[in-house]
């Protein structure tokens, strides 16, 4: 098999996953970090109710 | 509401299963399944994932459209949501197809890249959707940075029919379309293309919907913010 320019194809192949993966891993972040905000401003509120 | 997040957990887990199925489908037939092309060699192999994400960013730019024309209309945060969450997905894809475009152009045209009509184009499309987050930073007022941004996204998706018919419209060095005119490509090669655009359009609709709940996690943070100092504000009087 011809694999001239293999190197190019690892590297665009690189590009395209890493970047596809590190966006979603940081939307899941960011994600479960507001999560948790919202229950600890949900807490908040309650405790406030409460007293 | 414990119900609800459990079945979007649920139906977040089984999309990303189905994805993930399609991507290593995908992976498989442009690297291994398709035939190597006889003039390019394996450098063709580039070509798959290049054309797939070039037109998930364009489909995702339509996305952004409709959330502005949604947003103008109806007034609804979640139109604004939609759109803001379609503009990062979509430079996502703009930014692949301009590097790994970039990567392919080197060795097979011998330079990184040539101005024209395509190539231009889709550049000018990611400036300007690069613009759309930067504007709504500053804007404070929620309603006004909404309007302000469907106004923007509408004017920005004039460029997108121009990247799309460029390769119509003028005399480029980008190759011709070969997806709508059978006989163009080869069998398999055709099947592994339609592959990858298939696992990269439900790629960028999974990850629109995951920013589309980020952004309503904001939205719920900043109202239970407002509560919360309004409750303090209260407690003090």
């Amino acid at each position: 098999m011809n694999l001239n320019h293999f190197g190019s194809v690892v590297a665009a192949y690189m590009f395209i996953w890493g970047i596809l993966m590190v966006y979603q891993f940081t939307v899941s972040r960011r994600v479960s970090n507001l999560r948790q905000e919202v229950e600890r401003l949900k807490e908040t509120l309650d405790r406030g109710k409460r007293n | 509401m414990a119900g609800e997040r459990k079945a979007s957990i649920a139906a977040q887990a089984i999309s990303s299963i189905v994805v993930s199925l399609l991507i290593g489908a995908a992976i498989y037939g442009a690297l291994i399944w398709a035939p190597l092309e006889r003039t390019m060699g394996f450098l063709q192999r580039i070509f798959y994932f290049h054309v797939a994400c070039a037109n998930a960013a364009l489909f995702a730019y339509c996305i952004v459209f409709v959330g502005n024309m949604g947003y103008l209309l109806r007034r609804k945060p979640e139109w604004d949501w939609l759109a803001t969450a379609g503009v990062e997905v979509g430079l996502i894809f703009t930014t692949i197809a301009l590097v790994t475009g970039s990567i392919w152009a080197k060795p097979a045209w011998g330079v990184w890249w040539v101005w024209d009509a395509r190539t231009t184009s889709t550049l000018a499309l990611w400036l300007l959707y690069i613009v759309y987050p930067l504007l709504r930073g500053l804007v404070d007022n929620p309603e006004r940075r909404a309007v302000i941004s469907a106004v923007f996204g509408a004017f920005a998706f004039l460029d997108v029919p121009l990247v799309y018919f460029s390769i119509w419209w003028w005399r480029t060095q980008h190759p011709p379309p070969i997806v709508f005119k059978t006989g163009k490509l080869d069998g398999e090669m055709y099947k592994a293309l339609l592959m990858s655009f298939i696992a990269l359009a439900a790629m960028m609709v999974m990850m629109i919907w995951r920013r589309y709940e980020l952004e309503g996690l904001r939205h719920a943070v900043e109202e239970l913010k407002i509560e919360t100092e309004y409750q303090n504000d209260g407690g003090a009087k």
